[in-house]
């Protein structure tokens, strides 16, 4: 296989790749091992093979640019009616560790309209630069002028890290912007960080619904671009005595757009955001009976959170998608999670696992979800949790 | 094991077996429980051309025969027999216009049964006239172009939700067997109407109905084959219909065996599984042995009527005999293997067990299919 | 109107369990399937292709085998199938993968409609779609959840929100991904089987469609994996023991000692 070999002299036939790999690509022949041509390069046998018997061989890359000419963290501050989103904080929390570690600036770029007080937000909360772009016809988000202006600015200011949440908006731009300038760029990342010996930025991810983590460089291409989930960095303190730069760059704003926005809708009408709750109580198919979720309401109520779900109770149609909870739904990390009668599959944790603390209940001692909760319960949710309520009614009166 | 199956039975039977277990099982328990119609089921058998497969390809069907349609209500069954028989129930009302229709009265008809826009039924039952299916009382009067219908039909599967029914009256009583006519006759004309929806031990997602006649005119040209002639194409449609009534049960049969197999595999007791105790696993064998016999014996009799055999009345009652009564022994010992949770409505078993025994009874009671093999062997061996 | 599906095989085994020591993977089995989300766009491309009397043509990249998988779309809606497969391409990432798409698009030509799965359950990173849309230089609208009309040159849609949807306009050719919120996939028909059947899976290689080489596969990645490990879930659990009372009790004192911003609810 072009690129990647097993090297028979150091291979003992353990068979550790064979396990490791994910497309069943790995064969034994006469006790050694074999990579046939089901190989995609994803890597993961490199990894586990412990004897350094898989030489993997990269060759030059095309388009690759000189690095040493970009510099600065960026991030995409994404904003709604003039005021950044939480999630624009929370990439200049991880932004401001990795200029820290560089030792580079910070920038946040906004697009928008009215944003004289989002700027100075941005900068209270890390930013040492903002870049605004601010113009009637930009207020709401469209990906055709959206992603010329940003393109613009990063060819123009050769920053070497770009993140952008990964949100509706992000998952659109970011992919867009990184084809355009022929970059790599790495999505859902769960961990940032700078590489001590070179200073390029690690970027690991779940793949495979969670079931693996990956960790992904870009080493020859710039910007190296990421997206980040809501509610998985942390956001700084907000510090007032902050200064920073504003500029207004002087960029080309595409009028006469043929990608047009004609109507905004909402549909969800929750007093509480999931993604907001300080407390969410979450039910999965445990629960038994779409019915029994008002268990599952009457808990939240009382506690003041929000309602949650596992994806199989979202398909078999107990409650909306908009509550689950989930690599496919939302990432949550609220300060208490419920866990009931949820299993804890790998796709479910995705999505809460960084809750502050976690409480399980379900009737299966073995459930996955114990291995990551602070507190379980094994029993009958059908029985723990009206005694929970009870509990929770009489001490909050 | 393999069956040495056509690709195109390989296909029918896939996807016949994907609509079942992804479509069908996730709503079984709650259409047996209401006694809802499977119409939503319908629709998909349509769209996935399946309600043709037994059709002559110029009007419209796939062009197979009776052993695509068994392999259909096989797959079917093993998730529901109840909903099966809507696709089942059509087969029954539909052969009389395949096998004795004229080619108006098919390009009539059978077009929107293969499309799966119309469902037919048979009617043949009354009150008084079940196995004895000579006691028909339901009459048929050639008045002018027209023949004027009246009697009452019971238990007839698909009635009132098919459109199509082709029903055998008495058109001469003083010439006794030979004195009965089939004819076609839709839904909607003046005169027929339905009576009460029967309430089931099993079987309960299929509609179970009486057919009323009342003064009902019919068109001349709705006479199916020739006046005298009800009896003949009566049998001739059951002994080719008997095996998907063989292939129902089993369906039920082999569905109950995959849920008694899996809990026996799940549930512990005395520190292992309980399909560790020999006890158990000789009930499971049994079964096993019992369901590929009668598989064996109903899928070589569908060969054998594909075939072009000439006579079969002792083949396709010794399959309907034999698939049905390892129905009834497999579900009963399926509930047995499952024990208390066996019983009880939240698994799927008991359910099965009660849809089992109906195909013991209808299309004519094991009794009367145990009559009618010793007659032909007698008949054969008078033959010699 | 005639539309391409872009479709990718993913392993199926997402279901699967860790072996910590060893840190692989303990598969059952490595059945291949289609991407679940890819079915959604198979069925909304059967759809359109059914409603305008047009053409469906299913697009994937990967190894040889993947030709078995696409000819099974042949039995719910499309009309062809195309394989792009070259040693060339692996080792794609989501950029390498936009471009050797984009070159194939290009050779299969008359396109109104590309339709995309939301993403991949393999790498779930959602980013060939708009990626295609830059490398062909059309418009692009991600997360639809209803085509709310389409016609010669133009297609308004709902774009799926985290609150709500947006209505978008765009001129065609242009990009959709959509989400599972759009259709239910049909079942494979018999006629579609049988149509499977006889479909001949049209493959092309790296030259085939005028792809430069440097640009695919390894070399025409910006990204790439440095390691792969299983996740660790180094968590302190307190396991609350007692009868279901003496449980709720104890739980809910902890966590109430834990001081949380738990919001009294004012008894009416």
């Amino acid at each position: 296989m072009a690129g990647i070999k097993i090297l028979k002299d150091k291979c003992v036939g353990c068979k550790l790749c064979v396990g490791a790999c994910p497309f069943g690509a790995i064969v034994m022949i006469e006790r050694k091992a074999e990579i046939t041509d089901a190989c995609t390069l994803c890597g993961a046998c490199v990894s586990a093979c412990k004897f350094d018997a898989i030489d993997f061989e990269r060759g030059a890359v095309a388009n690759a640019v000189d690095v040493s000419k970009y510099s600065g963290i960026w991030v995409f501050a994404e904003q709604k009616d003039g005021e950044p989103e939480s999630i624009a904080y929370e990439l200049l929390g991880v932004g401001r560790e990795l200029a820290d570690a560089r030792g580079t600036t910070l920038s946040a770029v906004i697009i928008g309209s009215n944003l004289d007080d989002a700027c100075k937000k941005l900068i209270a909360k890390g930013a040492d630069k903002v870049f605004v772009v601010d113009d009637e016809g930009l207020e709401k988000f469209n990906d055709e002028s959206y992603s010329s202006i940003f393109t613009q600015l990063i060819y123009k200011n050769k920053p070497e890290i770009v993140l952008l949440g990964a949100t509706t908006y992000g998952r659109s731009l970011a992919p867009r912007v990184a084809s355009r300038i022929n970059t790599g760029l790495t999505a859902d990342c769960t961990k940032l960080e700078i590489d001590p010996a070179d200073g390029k930025l690690l970027q690991t991810r779940p793949a495979f619904g969670g079931n693996l983590m990956a960790t992904i460089i870009c080493p020859n291409h710039r910007p190296q671009m990421a997206t980040v989930r809501h509610k998985v960095m942390k956001e700084m303190e907000a510090d007032e005595t902050r200064t920073g730069e504003i500029i207004r760059p002087d960029v080309k704003i595409p009028r006469d757009l043929v990608v047009k926005v004609k109507d905004i809708v909402k549909t969800i009408t929750e007093m509480v955001p999931l993604t907001e709750a300080d407390i969410i109580v979450s039910g999965g198919r445990g629960m038994g009976d779409p019915k029994n979720f008002a268990l599952i309401s009457e808990l939240a109520e009382v506690l003041g959170g929000a309602v949650g779900a596992s994806r199989a109770t979202v398909d078999a149609g107990w409650i909306e998608y908009s509550h689950q909870v989930g690599q496919t739904g939302q990432t949550v990390g609220p300060q208490v999670y419920f866990a009931c009668g949820i299993s804890g599959a790998i796709q479910h944790l995705a999505g809460m696992s960084s809750s502050d603390t976690i409480i399980a209940i379900n009737k299966n001692p073995d459930a996955p979800i114990f291995k990551v909760a602070n507190f379980g319960i094994v029993g009958d949710v059908m029985e723990v949790l009206p005694l929970l309520i009870k509990e929770f009614k009489a001490a909050l009166k | 094991m393999d069956y040495f199956l056509t690709e195109e039975q390989q296909m029918i039977k896939e996807i016949a077996a994907r609509i079942a277990q992804e479509k069908i099982k996730p709503v079984a328990l709650k259409y047996d429980e209401e006694g809802i119609f499977p119409r939503d089921i319908v629709k998909i058998l349509a769209d996935s051309d399946l309600c043709g497969v037994y059709i002559e390809e110029e009007y419209g069907g796939f062009g197979g025969g009776i052993f695509e349609m068994a392999l259909v209500v096989e797959e079917l069954s093993k998730a529901c027999g109840g909903i099966a028989l809507a696709f089942a129930g059509t087969g029954l009302g539909t052969y009389p216009i395949i096998l004795f229709g004229t080619d108006q009265q098919k390009q009539k008809y059978l077009p929107d049964i293969a499309a799966g826009t119309k469902l037919a039924a048979f009617g043949l039952t009354e009150a008084n006239a079940g196995s004895d299916a000579a006691g028909i009382q339901t009459t048929a009067v050639l008045d002018g172009d027209e023949y004027v219908l009246n009697g009452t039909k019971q238990w007839i599967t698909n009635g009132g939700e098919a459109d199509v029914y082709t029903v055998i009256a008495c058109t001469d009583r003083s010439k006794g067997a030979r004195g009965f006519s089939a004819f076609i006759v839709e839904k909607g004309t003046p005169g027929f109407s339905f009576g009460k929806k029967e309430n089931k031990m099993g079987i309960r997602a299929s509609v179970t109905s009486e057919l009323v006649f009342e003064d009902c005119r019919i068109p001349k040209e709705n006479l199916l084959y020739r006046e005298g002639m009800g009896f003949i194409v009566a049998m001739k449609t059951l002994d080719r219909t008997r095996p998907g009534v063989a292939s129902q049960a089993l369906g039920i049969a082999q569905g109950a065996l995959d849920e008694a197999l899996k809990y026996s595999q799940e549930r512990e007791q005395f520190g292992k599984t309980i399909s560790s105790f020999q006890a158990v696993q000789h009930m499971l064998a049994d079964m096993a042995i019992q369901i590929e016999a009668a598989r064996a014996l109903v899928y070589q009799t569908c060969r054998y009527i594909d075939g072009g055999a000439k006579s079969f009345s002792k083949e396709s009652a010794m399959s309907k005999v034999f698939a049905s009564d390892t129905a009834m022994k497999v579900t009963i010992d399926a509930v047995q293997v499952m024990g208390g949770y066996g019983y009880m409505k939240e698994y799927p078993v008991e359910k099965m067990m009660r849809d089992a025994k109906i195909t013991q009874i209808y299309e004519g009671t094991n009794q009367i299919q145990r009559n009618v093999i010793a007659l032909e062997m007698i008949k054969e061996l008078k033959g010699k | 109107m005639n539309v391409i599906v872009c479709v990718k095989q993913v392993p199926g085994t997402n279901e699967v369990k860790m072996n910590k020591e060893t840190n692989t993977i303990i598969r059952e089995g490595v059945e291949a399937i289609i991407n679940p989300f890819d079915t959604y766009a198979i069925e909304e491309g059967a759809r359109i292709k059914e409603e305008t009397s047009g053409k469906a043509t299913v697009l994937s990249m990967g190894i040889p085998s993947v030709a078995e998988l696409l000819k099974e779309t042949i039995s719910v809606g499309m009309d062809e199938a195309v394989l792009l497969s070259d040693r060339a391409f692996a080792g794609s990432d989501s950029l390498a993968t936009s471009y050797a798409l984009s070159m194939g698009i290009k050779k299969i030509g008359d396109y109104d409609l590309i339709i995309c799965g939301k993403q991949a359950m393999d790498g779930d990173t959602a980013q060939v779609g708009p990626g295609l849309a830059e490398k062909l230089g059309i418009p692009h609208t991600t997360y639809v959840r209803k085509i709310e009309e389409i016609r010669e040159g133009y297609i308004r849609c709902q774009r799926m929100t985290e609150d709500g949807y947006e209505v978008i306009e765009m001129p065609l050719p242009a990009v959709i991904t959509v989400v599972k919120e759009i259709n239910e996939p049909r079942l494979p028909s018999l006629k579609g089987k049988m149509k499977a059947k006889k479909t001949e899976v049209t493959v092309w290689t790296a030259d085939d469609i005028g792809a430069d080489k440097a640009l695919c596969g390894l070399s025409g990645s910006p990204t790439q994996v440095v390691k792969t490990f299983v996740p660790e879930h180094n968590v302190d659990s307190e396991m609350i023991e007692g009868t279901p009372e003496e449980q709720a009790r104890n739980l809910a004192r902890k966590l109430l000692s834990m001081q949380f911003a738990i919001q009294v609810q004012e008894e009416e």
